[in-house]
């Protein structure tokens, strides 16, 4: 939910050659900046023992990371800082961001005193605050960190132009289907793990008596994502980035597939929770808790969602792994599909300690400390399972994981904003549409299209 | 005038000046300079952006429900008014009531917006608007006890016409089995019992309707009852020969049920009667009912406030002409038609004005009431204006459409102050 109303859409980055020019620039001019590390010499000070990453010692550096995250994420974030101020004897200070935290920025940027490393969700807004050449490429060292702990795929959508700014330090998996143990369990159901095991699974449920699915139709991203799980599985990566990059139009005969294939939960009768219309008034919140409220009779039996559905989930009194549930998106074509969002670190003032808290931050030390926290989950293959204080939690962060470079980032969210990320408008409306009347294959894509051609002419 | 009086002057105007230029003046200038500049506010676009507004599809909604806006809320809001400053003259009680009509004017909007949004909310344990629309209605036509039973696998019957039937023809003296599935254990009716299955009587047909789902282990024998399978008590069935229905009857509360020879060699029907949905209440934020029910809570926050404009104008009614009126034979419709509402039709000009110009910009109920799904149906002006500035980054279509704003207001104004001038002369 969070990482959602966080978005910072792409405002269709030109690529310009200006962004590329400033990059090398910044690079040349390194190490100077303005940190004030007392003996800036030594390289391999502080590695404490047990500790996989090199950091050097920053006695005297003060950094600030700036941040949409509160509460327990905040909270649990400090500990993760805490840890470096603790190998490196530097100071770092944890600045709370507003959402859109790139307006944030903006301001702070303008004001003279940007963050010295923000945590940016989205490809998009990488892209943003290189081309506002706010970003500063990464050093060697964090390079090789990245290298070292993450998959090709999560390296390359830290990179703009070839040019490494993002680490990628918090993911979200929104391949997910959160269902009702006991729903499932009184309908004698099992976790499906393809589409036509899905089906079967939902028809066990409605014949006993239960709704299969619930829908937040209101807000008109549960609705993408939806399609971006089964888009990706049925029609690959390479047609999901070509879609989200608008190379191949909405009336593509694989968004009709996509869209048939959505229609056999969308548009069969009674199998989403108060029909189609009730589940366009329901908001994601209300989709999440009425499926995990209701004892033996929940409104629904199934919800999808990312994981961030757990922090809805927690305001009912199911627990999470004994009432509530996970199983992986089935596959509705060759291989489940892995569709992903996440929080990247880019460094906005260059100095060794931000490179260096960079370097960190792309660490399993680093991302091992959070998880064992809960409550949140790291693309960094080198974090161990055991870091994961539950079962459901493991499961979610070995999903992911095991996708390998086949996870692909929300596609509503790399799309311009107009299309992919207004209420009522563009791609939210049109599919809103669509569970309306899922008979409609046709006029859906014609409306899709249509609505995308003028997101993605105009602007820039 | 002196030269020294002009500066002094000049000097006490200033700072009214100086605050009025930086604070309206600029800002509308700048807004209209902007207006005729492209997205990145470098490229000139001239009138590109104002030839926008009036071909996007969203901005032709948001205009036109922005005229059903300034027709309908200031209109409703005052007559409303009227009729309470008018009616609570008269009630011992009225500074009581009109204290409680006022009082929705003491909360914002944004509070008010979410008040509305729970209060339309389409379930009705939630909102009161269906609680008490579905409670209306299910007094008249109560809902069936089975909604959702359907046929499982390799069932015996096949939908028709919301119903079922059986795919063949019944036999005497062969019990028939009528399986459904999908009637939740806590929405079965209180006295069904276990179904068993039906006996074979000579010369009568025999059957049982029973839901046959066992809980945890799915459909348990296809077509039979299980020990733990209920009866469908209370189910009705009617033997169906060549369209007309022979013989009907009510199974038992374990499902059994027992229809006479005449039905030998009949279909057998579940009417449709046994699986009517539960009546849902109104979808007030629909597409279709949307404007209309924020509309509802924009005059249930304004009403109060036209009515004590136009309580204080009445309180400045002469009583003797009333009197005289009623003296003269006038029944009270006829005062209140043709002598109130006429001494008071300055006040009402100013409180239908003022609201039409509040009404211009209404922006945070729309935003706050209507779901996602259809802020497109509910979309104003003003919101129009936002989604374009903030949320989709065309600064340019956004300033169009607030220069359009600002020329929709201005007859409004005009008419306004042209009245103030008058009743100063007076």
């Amino acid at each position: 939910m969070r990482s959602k109303s966080s978005t910072i859409r792409t405002h269709r980055a030109v690529t310009t050659g200006a962004a590329l020019l400033t990059g090398a620039l910044a690079l040349t001019a390194c190490s100077g900046g303005d940190s004030k590390s007392g003996d800036g010499g030594g390289d391999g000070g502080a590695s404490a023992s047990g500790s996989t990453v090199t950091l050097p010692k920053l006695n005297g550096a003060s950094l600030e990371v700036a941040a949409v995250w509160t509460g327990t994420e905040q909270k649990n974030f400090k500990q993760v800082l805490a840890e470096f101020e603790k190998r490196t004897g530097a100071k770092v200070t944890f600045v709370p961001a507003q959402d859109p935290i790139i307006n944030f920025l903006g301001s702070k940027i303008a004001g003279g005193q940007p963050p010295d490393v923000a945590l940016l969700p989205q490809p998009g807004a990488i892209r943003q605050a290189v081309d506002k050449k706010w970003a500063k490429p990464l050093g060697p060292e964090a390079v090789k960190e990245l290298q070292k702990n993450y998959s090709q795929g999560w390296q390359d959508i830290g990179k703009v132009d070839g040019k490494q700014y993002g680490v990628y330090y918090k993911a979200a998996n929104k391949s997910l289907i959160w269902y009702n143990t006991k729903a499932f369990g009184n309908a004698g159901a099992k976790e499906p793990k393809t589409w036509q095991e899905l089906l079967t699974a939902a028809q066990a449920v409605y014949d006993s008596g239960v709704t299969p699915f619930s829908v937040g139709g209101a807000d008109g991203w549960t609705l993408t994502d939806w399609f971006e799980n089964v888009y990706l599985s049925q029609a690959g990566p390479e047609k999901y980035d070509q879609l989200a990059q608008h190379k191949i139009k909405w009336t593509d005969p694989s968004v009709k597939q996509a869209l048939t294939t959505l229609a056999q939960v969308w548009g069969k009768k009674d199998y989403v929770a108060g029909g189609a219309d009730g589940a366009l008034q329901t908001e994601f919140p209300a989709s999440v808790t009425q499926t995990f409220t209701g004892g033996d009779q929940p409104k629904a039996a199934m919800v999808y969602e990312g994981d961030f559905a757990q922090v809805n989930i927690g305001d009912t009194k199911a627990k999470v792994g004994t009432d509530a549930k996970v199983f992986p998106f089935p596959a509705v074509g060759s291989a489940a599909p892995v569709v992903s969002g996440g929080d990247a670190a880019v460094v906005l003032k260059d100095s060794k300690a931000a490179q260096a808290l960079a370097t960190w931050l792309a660490s399993p030390d680093a991302a091992t400390i959070q998880a064992k926290l809960g409550g949140y989950l790291s693309p960094n293959k080198n974090v161990p399972d055991s870091a994961y204080p539950n079962e459901v939690q493991r499961k979610i962060a070995k999903a992911l994981i095991a996708s390998g470079d086949d996870f692909r980032f929300d596609m509503s969210d790399q799309a311009p904003q107009a299309f992919g990320g207004t209420p009522g408008k563009g791609e939210w409306k049109d599919l809103q549409d669509f569970l309306k009347n899922p008979k409609d294959v046709a006029g859906a894509q014609a409306k899709l299209e249509k609505d995308a051609a003028a997101a993605y002419g105009n602007g820039g | 005038m002196t030269g020294t009086r002009k500066a002094v002057a000049a000097l006490f105007l200033l700072p009214a000046l100086v605050l009025l230029g930086a604070l309206v003046v600029y800002p509308i200038g700048y807004s209209i300079v902007r207006s005729l500049y492209d997205a990145n506010g470098d490229g000139f676009a001239g009138i590109d952006n104002y030839k926008a507004i009036f071909t996007d599809d969203g901005i032709r909604t948001a205009l036109k429900n922005n005229v059903i806006w300034v027709v309908f809320a200031p209109a409703v809001s005052t007559a409303l008014g009227l009729v309470f400053a008018v009616l609570t003259e008269r009630v011992r009680w009225g500074t009581a009531f009109k204290l409680v009509v006022f009082m929705p004017m003491a909360i914002s909007m944004l509070a008010a917006g979410i008040i509305f949004r729970l209060v339309y909310d389409q379930d009705p344990d939630k909102g009161v608007a269906n609680a008490v629309w579905v409670g209306v209605h299910d007094t008249f036509a109560s809902s069936s006890a089975f909604p959702r039973a359907h046929p499982g696998r390799e069932s015996p019957l096949v939908p028709q016409g919301g119903g079922f039937l059986t795919r063949s023809a019944v036999r005497a003296g062969q019990p028939v089995a009528l399986p459904l599935v999908g009637v939740a254990p806590d929405q079965m009716p209180g006295d069904a019992e276990r179904a068993v299955a039906a006996k074979a009587e000579p010369g009568r047909i025999t059957g049982t309707t029973w839901q046959d789902f066992t809980r945890g282990k799915g459909v348990g024998r296809l077509g039979a009852p299980d020990p733990s399978e209920l009866g469908y008590a209370g189910m009705r069935i009617e033997a169906v020969k060549g369209g007309t229905v022979v013989a009907s009857a009510e199974a038992a509360a374990d499902g059994t049920f027992t229809l006479p020879a005449a039905a030998d060699g009949a279909r057998l029907r579940l009417p449709a009667s046994n699986f009517r949905e539960p009546y849902n209440g109104v979808d007030w934020l629909g597409p279709s009912l949307v404007t209309p029910a924020i509309i509802g809570s924009y005059v249930w926050m304004w009403a109060g406030f036209a009515m004590v404009l136009i309580a204080a104008g009445l309180a400045g009614v002469p009583r003797e002409l009333l009197e005289a009126a009623r003296v003269d034979g006038a029944n009270e419709w006829q005062v209140f038609r043709k002598v109130t509402v006429p001494l008071l039709a300055p006040v009402l000009a100013v409180v239908v004005v003022t609201l039409m110009i509040n009404v211009l910009k209404v922006f945070d109920l729309v935003y706050i009431i209507a779901p996602g799904s259809s802020q497109d149906d509910a979309n104003v002006l003003a919101l129009e204006l936002y989604r374009k500035g903030f949320a989709e980054g065309q600064p340019g279509i956004a300033s169009a459409i607030a220069v359009f704003l600002l020329l929709l207001v201005i007859p409004v104004m005009l008419f306004n102050i042209r009245r103030l001038r008058r009743e100063v002369r007076r």
